[in-house]
């Protein structure tokens, strides 16, 4: 800016034939570029590392590659299939023909375990049925398969292998909302005992709705008390709520299993005061999740608030007080209402952070407290479904997204609040 | 998409050419296995006279047995990890799949020299290990005795440890409610079977404190979080040595299986992994691993060299050994992932 | 203060409301607190009562090459991965304060967005996509992660300095003789100084602290502090992990001491240019 004010007055007197808004013009896409130039190798940078994978993580949610690689033709030949009577001597022979040259492959290894995962008991067919390809002398390819096993002979087997043969499915989100596609390619409720994607979104949210509030009831009378002290007195209290934050997670995560656990001093203190005999169990339910994600993002709600309470001039309050309206009364329609931005932010901080929790849960909660972080993390390692761990993420990525956004539009308001004041 | 994706592919080159310049070109081996006291032993056993013998280091890593990454590295062909260790199942899978190499057992020894059973295409047997029920005299005045013991919750009230998986907690639920173990994974091979072992997990659901890592059962059980557990016989044997004497193991019907050793396919130093996969079938090395952590050796002339006072706390003693069956690799390779996620569904409800 | 003239149930609820805060803080201390002591611990067992004072655990953390390494990776992957942050977050902070332009503020949220999107699916997406070009199990994977996940407080730290910064400053200091880059020099670091160093401690300390992407980015070789705890704390809790912790937390209030001494650096600037 400096520089394009004191170049403006020569640049005028050599171009004055150019109209002056043509030179502003200029002059502001000069500037525009100029600053662009700054932003632009973030923007790359983030593209790269975060941007492409999150989106090809997503895509991953919708894709159906393993049958495709394996059978191309086969696939291709199912996909024109109309699917009411068993296919065609075509389709058998080209299946036939497909098994025996990937038997013993990964890529077979992995159709095989790809068809497994919803029909278990398909990888052990697979396995027999290519031992018996390419069919013997004098035998068609239809034969060879029923003769392999009778299940070739039923058009449902068919019908599943048809439903896989298409490069994208919708199965992983299905699944992840608890749906899944019947025999007949219907979309139906899950089974019970899979049906559970639902219940943990809601746990979700509600794990993350019950440390907010948690943290918003012991963070505000924090906040208050250190947005209404002298400078010398804030600053230590300050030092008390920012040295948790920079404590290691791991840390305050190790720290809570040493003071919870059944012998830890929590309940040492409690058998010592006579309140219980027998130790309560404090760690590795929700218990034990719930302290520690409290503590973990109090700062996080405790920083916000308090900066919005700093710039609350006490002057209103007294000013209602002095009006005669009861402390409360004025405490609640003078002073909080302006405080409420500073509670919105922090509020929903702490609701997105918590929702993607993942390690504290992990290590102090039962299975019972895992969020949708943990599925994401147990079908990525644990059963290498990654179309799962694609469809659990695109949908906690949708939740954190919007909220995401209302916060970032709530901030951005305060910010244009702050700068009218 | 694929705008970003050529924009990111040269600069993608660059940075995987710079990784490449910043990688060791030595002959170190990276050894992956579970942690804690295995781990520890194994460094005894094997990473630290390894050293020694061959001149190059151990790098030793842990994991759990997830095979994610062994599977995303060889897809990638950018595999880091050069001998790893595996359960039997993960590695019978693995190799149907391509993630392990075939073994060449000219680089390894005479396969006569093993245990039948630890000899497999894609990976030699380490040790032999099994999973016990393990329990803290404190806690518990009389000793349980069987699994129906474990699912009893009046006569042992308290919290249970058990692995978080299908594997193992599911045959034991099906011992605990009257089937034989040889009948195990027949009944565990059927709808109704499955049904019927989850049903008597429910039993005891509430009073279960799940665990993941092979170090926590002694742990649980000490701190006293955990009244009994199922446990890897070895870990309990350390923590004893260590000086938790409190803490007990129950043989009965308890499941022994054997962790291997795996090659993963594309890695750059396979020779060095199969002179340290060499080393560490020795018969001395595998007798030293013994007694460092009571696991049994798979090399047979490694049992005659483990110290007699160890052997009656090897799976492969005699007394031991009575009651017990072996992990059915076949029927983990089938249902395995189905199992495993219905069971982390049961598990979540 | 209390006013002398406050009522009996004013004073109750001065009383109240302060011991309430008093035990929030002694909630948000305690953890800190509790932890190490038992780094001192001759036990093996994380445990009170401890059985007898010995510093075998913080030799065995020097000692031990498991540790060793993890604390060499985590003094590699961090500063470089704050430089990074730093070298990319500074300008574009710079950049977006001064100019307005269609869907900026679509631009600013997802500069600001790796702060908030789950970690469990940055650690899975950028394993998935770093796996294939070589960049996972290396450190410059990491240090690229790292450094995406600590740009967004580089950013907004820088951002917020400058929205107090005056730049009739830097005009003034041209209008003085000043050339553009003595004005930068000059004025505008010395006052923005505060906000970016701040910013980068704070990359920091998400690197430094960073455990999920790690677990899934990182090979055994690049085993971080973090990781190496989670590793310790899930696997064979030990002393070891009170030790280690008690050394982060003194790393971690040097760290704080000096963002206070910078803050108060920055307002005392702030308030003489003024």
């Amino acid at each position: 800016m400096s520089q394009l004010t004191a170049t403006l007055p020569q640049g005028m007197a050599a171009e004055a034939a150019v109209p002056l808004k043509t030179q502003l013009r200029r002059a502001e896409r000069m500037k525009k570029l100029k600053y662009g130039a700054l932003i632009a190798p973030l923007v790359v940078f983030l593209l790269f590392t975060f941007v492409w994978p999150i989106t090809a993580l997503l895509k991953r949610s919708v894709d159906n590659p393993e049958i495709v690689a394996a059978f191309p033709a086969t696939s291709g030949l199912l996909r024109a299939w109309d699917g009411r009577s068993l296919p065609s001597d075509a389709v058998f022979a080209s299946f036939a023909d497909e098994m025996g040259k990937t038997r013993g492959t990964p890529v077979f290894a992995s159709a095989a375990k790809r068809l497994n995962m919803e029909l278990p008991g398909f990888r052990t067919l697979m396995m027999k049925t290519a031992r018996a390809m390419p069919p013997a002398d004098g035998q068609t390819a239809r034969e060879a398969f029923v003769a392999a096993d009778e299940r070739w002979g039923d058009i449902a087997t068919w019908q599943y292998l048809g439903r896989n043969a298409s490069p994208t499915t919708a199965r992983y989100l299905l699944a992840s909302v608890d749906r899944k596609y019947d025999d007949f390619g219907k979309v139906v409720r899950a089974d019970d005992d899979e049906a559970i994607y639902v219940d943990v979104l809601k746990r979700t949210f509600g794990m993350s709705a019950v440390v907010t509030i948690f943290c918003l009831l012991l963070g505000f009378p924090l906040a208050y008390l250190m947005a209404t002290q002298p400078a010398r007195i804030a600053n230590v209290l300050m030092i008390f709520v920012l040295l948790p934050f920079w404590t290691s997670i791991l840390v305050r995560v190790a720290a809570w299993l040493v003071l919870l656990q059944s012998e830890g001093l929590v309940n040492q203190a409690l058998r010592a005061v006579g309140l219980i005999e027998k130790p309560l169990q404090l760690v590795f339910n929700s218990t034990g999740v719930y302290i520690a994600m409290v503590h973990i993002l109090l700062p996080f709600m405790i920083l916000p608030m308090y900066s919005v309470m700093k710039g609350i001039s006490p002057a209103y309050v007294r000013a209602a007080v002095s009006l005669g309206c009861p402390p409360f009364q004025s405490f609640w329609k003078v002073y909080f209402p302006q405080a409420l931005p500073g509670v919105g932010a922090g509020g929903l901080l702490v609701f997105i952070l918590c929702m993607g929790y993942y390690i504290t849960p992990a290590l102090l909660g039962s299975p019972k407290e895992q969020m949708a972080s943990y599925f994401v993390a147990f079908y990525t390692n644990q059963t290498i479904n990654w179309g799962m761990a694609a469809a659990l993420s695109a949908i906690l990525f949708a939740a954190t997204l919007v909220l995401y956004m209302v916060y970032s539009r709530l901030v951005g308001r305060q910010e244009l609040a702050a700068k009218a004041r | 998409m694929s705008h970003t994706l050529s924009k990111a592919r040269p600069i993608a080159a660059a940075l995987a050419a710079m990784s490449l310049l910043a990688g060791t070109a030595s002959a170190d081996v990276t050894v992956i296995s579970f942690g804690g006291t295995n781990q520890k032993a194994q460094a005894k056993a094997f990473y630290e006279p390894y050293a020694k013998a061959a001149g190059s280091k151990v790098v030793p890593g842990e994991y759990n047995g997830e095979q994610a990454k062994i599977k995303a590295m060889v897809e990638a062909k950018n595999v880091s990890w050069d001998v790893v260790e595996v359960e039997s199942p993960e590695l019978a899978r693995g190799c149907e799949e391509g993630l392990y190499e075939k073994l060449d057992y000219s680089k390894i020894g005479p396969k006569a020299d093993f245990v039948p059973a630890a000899v497999t295409e894609c990976g030699i047997g380490i040790f032999v290990w099994s999973t016990i029920l393990a329990y803290n005299s404190d806690t518990l005045k009389t000793a349980p005795t069987s699994w129906a013991d474990f699912w009893d919750l009046k006569k042992f009230p308290g919290k249970r440890g058990m692995r978080k998986g299908a594997k193992f907690t599911l045959e034991f639920a099906l011992v605990a409610d009257g089937v034989k173990p040889e009948e195990v994974y027949k009944t565990l091979g059927t709808k109704a079977g499955v049904e019927r072992a989850f049903k008597k997990l429910d039993q005891i659901k509430s009073s279960i404190q799940w665990w993941e890592a092979g170090a926590q059962p002694p742990q649980l059980l000490a701190a006293g979080d955990v009244v009994m557990t199922t446990a890897y016989n070895g870990r309990i044997a350390t923590a004893q040595k260590e000086g938790k004497t409190n803490l007990k193991i129950v043989w009965t019907n308890n499941i022994y299986d054997f962790d291997l050793w795996g090659i993963p396919v594309g890695t750059p130093k396979k020779d060095e992994a199969y002179k340290f996969i060499a080393f560490a079938s020795k018969p001395e090395n595998q007798a030293v691993f013994a007694g460092e952590i009571p696991y049994g050796p798979t090399n047979l002339k490694g049992t005659a060299l483990v110290d007699k006072k160890i052997v009656p706390e090897l799976p492969t003693a005699p007394q031991n050994m009575k009651g017990a069956f072996a992990s059915n690799t076949q029927f983990w390779v089938e249902h395995g992932e189905d199992l495993e996620q219905r069971f982390n569904a049961w598990a979540a409800k | 203060m209390i006013a002398a003239y406050a009522s009996p149930l004013e004073r109750v609820w001065y009383y109240a409301f302060r011991i309430f805060c008093g035990l929030v803080l002694v909630f948000l201390m305690l953890p800190i607190l509790v932890i190490a002591p038992l780094s001192f611990n001759a036990d093996s067992f994380l445990l009170y009562p401890m059985s007898g004072f010995s510093l075998q655990w913080y030799e065995e953390f020097f000692t031990s090459p498991a540790w060793r390494q993890a604390f060499m990776n985590s003094c590699i992957v961090s500063p470089f991965a704050t430089l990074l942050a730093m070298a990319l977050g500074t300008p574009a902070a710079v950049g977006l304060t001064r100019i307005d332009f269609p869907g900026k503020a679509l631009l600013t949220s997802i500069l600001i967005s790796p702060m908030v999107v789950p970690v469990v699916i940055v650690g899975v997406a950028t394993y998935l996509v770093f796996a294939p070009v070589g960049l996972s199990g290396s450190y410059v994977g990491l240090i690229l992660v790292h450094a995406a996940l600590g740009v967004p407080f580089v950013v907004t730290t820088v951002s917020a300095t400058l929205q107090g910064f005056d730049f009739n400053l830097v005009r003034a200091a041209a209008s003085l003789g000043a050339n553009p880059l003595t004005a930068f020099f000059k004025v505008t670091l010395p006052l923005v100084a505060p906000g970016v160093i701040s910013g980068g401690l704070f990359a920091f300390g998400t690197s430094f602290d960073e455990v999920v992407v790690t677990l899934f980015l990182a090979g055994p070789e690049q085993s971080t502090l973090p990781r190496q705890m989670f590793a310790g704390i899930r696997e064979n809790i030990s002393p070891t992990i009170a030790a280690v912790a008690t050394i982060l937390t003194v790393l971690s209030t040097l760290m704080l001491i000096t963002l206070e001494w910078l803050r108060r650096r920055g307002e005392r600037m702030r308030g003489a240019g003024r």
